[in-house]
């Protein structure tokens, strides 16, 4: 057969974080590592990630410890978390920061010259490693410079996977395409680690860049493994919403977390409003406490400001909807305030938030350290994703890993800020670890030609389709247009019902997608294909989201405003049926064992 | 770049023309466009639209769209930019010409084939730490890392590659690493950590002796890193120190170097 065919004993589709990390574990296992990414080397979703790392060092304040994160990490997700992973996460992460300092990067630090950490939205001290407000790219920087060194990964850029093959149930390879050429090229590989990030593009205003269309889920779900928790898509409460073309461009929480305040049109700081009863005993009573907790009083506490995402959003949205937002739908942002209580206040503002003093004034015309920003929920971060064990974080499919955003469980229904660039590091570590474990047991098969080609006539139909008559830019649009109003931020069951109707007619729209030119760097091409992915992952999160008849973290349903305790035990779980149709399961939470029980107990 | 001009509320769209050029390897031309233009957009915006109107095949590369990844890299009107972060009211009246960055090869329309990038950071020896404190972690205060902070910013969106003569214009690609690995050099070699010595790579596989510090590097990145004044030249001046660089000495007898402190040796 034609093809390029390529062989790896572990291939990593994705290369943010999660990616590169499971990367460098695997070649450190001993296993050579394919290494797939969508764009080029270094400009994954990750590189975007701004407030910081959670973990808990305690540099800044010493009563942290992996206890009061692991509580704090179950309270944001609201007990509906993979509890072992939780764990595994709040012990791990210190580790995995100490590593990245060891590999060169260069985190901000204390007076005492160690890592210095910041507040940020849910986590009781401050607990965010950072660098300004570009630790992404640190992140991803020093990650990219050790795995460049590493001999035993090989880098495949700009190249997109279509589709998985299996053989006696397990994985054996993949099939992708290189977008410089459209080029198709074979990987057989023994373990698969899916690191794909989200699905941000399934909806009209969102911070996720073109590459987020739900790929790794939807490869993952026709592959048979299972997905969990899809109805928990995370609503970032602060994109920018002027001008029209910035959008949903991300205002990171590290500006509550230095001071920023939220307040509507009437000038009202309307977050100390509505302070949900589980965070209660966490929360300033006043604006003077909110203003020494960011000063850094151990006795004071957290402004509502940095309440959970879930909750700040729709706190947004409520203002809004009563008439008492910004000019352009959204609330107002303000950090230039704090010149009221410290000198050099505007200093300080480019110091510590230097990307965003530079984001708001060339793109918005606004000078954050003297005016107001505008900002409105935007669609951001997926809790819900491939269903994994928390130790090893294989799928249901085995030699199928996933890590990073693509995995579900650790966050529950809700994921703190902080927990993303943690999670990424601690289990892509793990899925890399155990991916090349499983791979050294293995040996390689052959993929079937017949499947093979399957593949490639379904990619290559789109480029002369007789029948083609829909436009794929169009098509994603009214997709995202859809997503945004029936499956967003506030959800009714009679919505939800409306937009799998709507799924159906999209879904033949799309089989007359057809993209004019040739193979070579053809974006038409590219986002015909992409479209199937994003119409997979799309009924998914309706599916999940009208089988959860109450509102929990992320999922808010105004026809059930109430947490239930039924589906509080529930876990929703998305499986391809024979045949071919999309299958929901409800699966009861695993319980807490003792001791982790005393903990958040303890930590209440 | 950095114009903080006001967006206007009520400017109705105006219909803008754009020159774009389109082609492969082998050649190509400006095919001309139009575009929709509303308040706040950005020359990436317009690109879009015409992708998603007028021309579906139409290639160019982004992710972020907010200046953070480096991806959107072109030259506009002639000059070497992000497209993301070129805002369409910045522009002069008339058309907008859009095309690929000049110092690498065309793959396909504003896409080009940057790999060399890649090969060339692999050259650069890796960062090696001294030991850790007796309790396995480092202490290094925050003035310390401020200078190899500067560099880490860096996006790599090679705009100051696109735009470096001895690229450009003399092609030395063989010979010299570019301003981008000229700062991650100095990025390692000015780590408060870093014990690795990585002279003998910039004089002669790095070529820094190639720079002769015109400055174009620093004008266009769009992280405002000092590249020349605060990566170069002290790199130059550390391998003078250990081979002669008679530009440096030029340099040094002319001006005293501008901006902030030289670092200070290591060694």
């Amino acid at each position: 057969m034609d093809i390029q065919t390529i062989e790896h004993d572990v291939l990593v589709i994705g290369a943010g974080g999660a990616g590169m990390r499971g990367a460098i574990e695997a070649s450190n296992g001993g296993t050579s590592v394919g290494l797939v990414c969508k764009s080029l080397l270094g400009k994954a979703h990750t590189v975007m990630a701004e407030g910081g790392v959670a973990a808990s060092l305690g540099n800044v304040d010493d009563r942290d410890n992996w206890k009061v994160h692991f509580a704090d990490t179950m309270r944001g997700g609201q007990y509906v978390n993979n509890w072992r992973m939780a764990e595994l996460h709040a012990k791990e992460a210190p580790d995995r920061v100490r590593e990245l300092e060891k590999w060169g990067a260069v985190f901000d630090r204390t007076k005492d010259g160690k890592i210095l950490q910041r507040n940020f939205g849910g986590h009781r001290y401050p607990r965010l490693a950072h660098v300004g407000d570009r630790t992404g790219l640190e992140i991803i920087r020093t990650l990219q410079d050790k795995s460049v060194h590493e001999r035993e990964i090989a880098v495949y850029m700009e190249c997109t996977i279509i589709k998985l093959f299996k053989q006696d149930g397990r994985v054996i390879g993949a099939l992708g395409y290189y977008r410089e050429r459209g080029r198709f090229v074979l990987f057989k590989a023994k373990a698969i680690v899916m690191a794909t990030g989200g699905l941000g593009k399934a909806y009209e205003i969102t911070s996720n860049s073109w590459e987020y269309t739900g790929d790794g889920y939807s490869l993952a779900y026709h592959a048979g493994a299972d997905l969990i928790d899809m109805e928990f898509v995370q609503f970032h409460p602060t994109g920018m919403v002027w001008p029209p073309s910035v959008r949903g461009i991300l205002v990171t929480e590290g500006v509550r977390g230095e001071g920023g305040i939220l307040k509507n049109k009437e000038g009202k700081r309307f977050m100390f409003d509505d302070i949900p009863e589980n965070y209660r005993g966490q929360t300033a009573k006043d604006a003077e406490e909110g203003w020494r907790y960011v000063m850094g009083d151990k006795n004071a506490l957290r402004p509502p400001e940095l309440l959970t995402r879930d909750h700040v959003a729709r706190c947004i949205n409520r203002e809004v909807k009563a008439g008492r937002g910004s000019p352009h739908g959204g609330v107002y942002l303000d950090i230039q305030w704090i010149k009221e209580r410290i000198p050099n206040a505007p200093k300080h503002i480019m110091k510590k938030l230097p990307s965003m003093y530079h984001q708001f004034k060339e793109l918005g015309g606004i000078d954050i350290t003297t005016e107001v920003m505008e900002v409105g929920p935007t669609t951001h971060y997926t809790m819900g994703g491939i269903k994994v064990d928390g130790d090893t974080q294989m799928t249901t499919v085995p030699g199928l890993f996933a890590a990073g955003e693509s995995a579900g469980g650790l966050h529950g229904a809700n994921r703190l800020g902080g927990n993303s660039l943690s999670d990424l590091l601690v289990f892509g570590k793990r899925a890399g670890e155990y991916a090349s474990k499983f791979a050294k047991e293995q040996k390689s098969a052959d993929i079937p030609e017949g499947d093979i080609l399957a593949a490639q006539n379904w990619a290559l139909a789109f480029m002369d389709s007789p029948a083609g008559d829909e436009n794929p830019y169009k098509v994603q649009q009214d997709l995202q247009v859809m997503m945004q109003k029936l499956v967003g931020i506030v959800r009714v069951e009679a919505e939800m019902v409306q937009a799998l109707e709507g799924l159906k007619v999209l879904n033949q729209r799309a089989l007359k997608v057809q993209a004019p030119g040739n193979r070579e760097y053809n974006p038409g091409w590219h986002t015909c294909m992409d479209l199937n992915n994003l119409l997979t992952v799309s009924e998914a999160v309706t599916r999940c989201g009208i089988r959860r008849k109450e509102s929990r973290g992320a999922q808010f349903r105004d026809d059930y405003p109430e947490k239930s305790p039924q589906y509080a035990k529930m876990n929703m779980v998305i499986r391809k049926a024979a045949d071919g149709s999309m299958e929901l399961i409800e699966q009861p939470v695993k319980e807490l064992p003792a001791e982790l029980k005393a903990v958040i107990e303890e930590m209440k | 770049m950095g114009d903080a001009t006001r967006i206007s509320e009520d400017r109705a769209a105006t219909v803008r023309e754009f020159q774009v050029w389109r082609g492969n390897r082998d050649g190509g031309e400006f095919k001309t466009y139009t575009a929709s233009i509303t308040a706040g957009m950005v020359v990436l915006d317009a690109m879009h639209q015409i992708q998603a109107t007028q021309a579906s095949d139409l290639a160019c590369r982004w992710n972020c769209k907010a200046g953070k990844c480096g991806s959107c890299s072109a030259e506009i009107n002639g000059k070497p930019r992000l497209m993301c972060m070129t805002r369409m009211e910045t522009l002069p009246e008339g058309t907008v010409t859009v095309q690929p960055m000049k110092a690498f090869t065309p793959i396909k329309d504003l896409v080009t084939d940057v790999s060399w990038n890649y090969t060339v950071n692999k050259k650069i020896k890796p960062f090696k730490p001294k030991a850790p404190e007796a309790d396995g972690t480092w202490r290094m205060q925050q003035y310390e890392v401020d200078r190899a902070q500067e560099f880490r910013k860096c996006i790599e969106c090679f705009l100051c590659q696109d735009t470096c003569h001895v690229l450009r214009d003399h092609r030395k690609h063989d010979e010299f690493a570019g301003p981008r690995f000229l700062v991650r050099a100095a990025s390692l070699e000015m780590h408060p950590l870093d014990t690795e010595n990585r002279e003998e790579y910039l004089k002669h596989g790095g070529g820094i002796g190639l720079c002769n510090i015109t400055k174009c590097c620093t004008e266009v990145c769009p992280e405002h890193i000092h590249i020349t004044d605060n990566a170069i030249i002290p790199l130059k001046e550390r391998v003078a120190d250990t081979y002669y660089d008679p530009v440096v000495q030029l340099w040094r007898w002319i001006f005293k170097p501008s901006g902030t402190q030289p670092a200070e040796p290591k060694h």
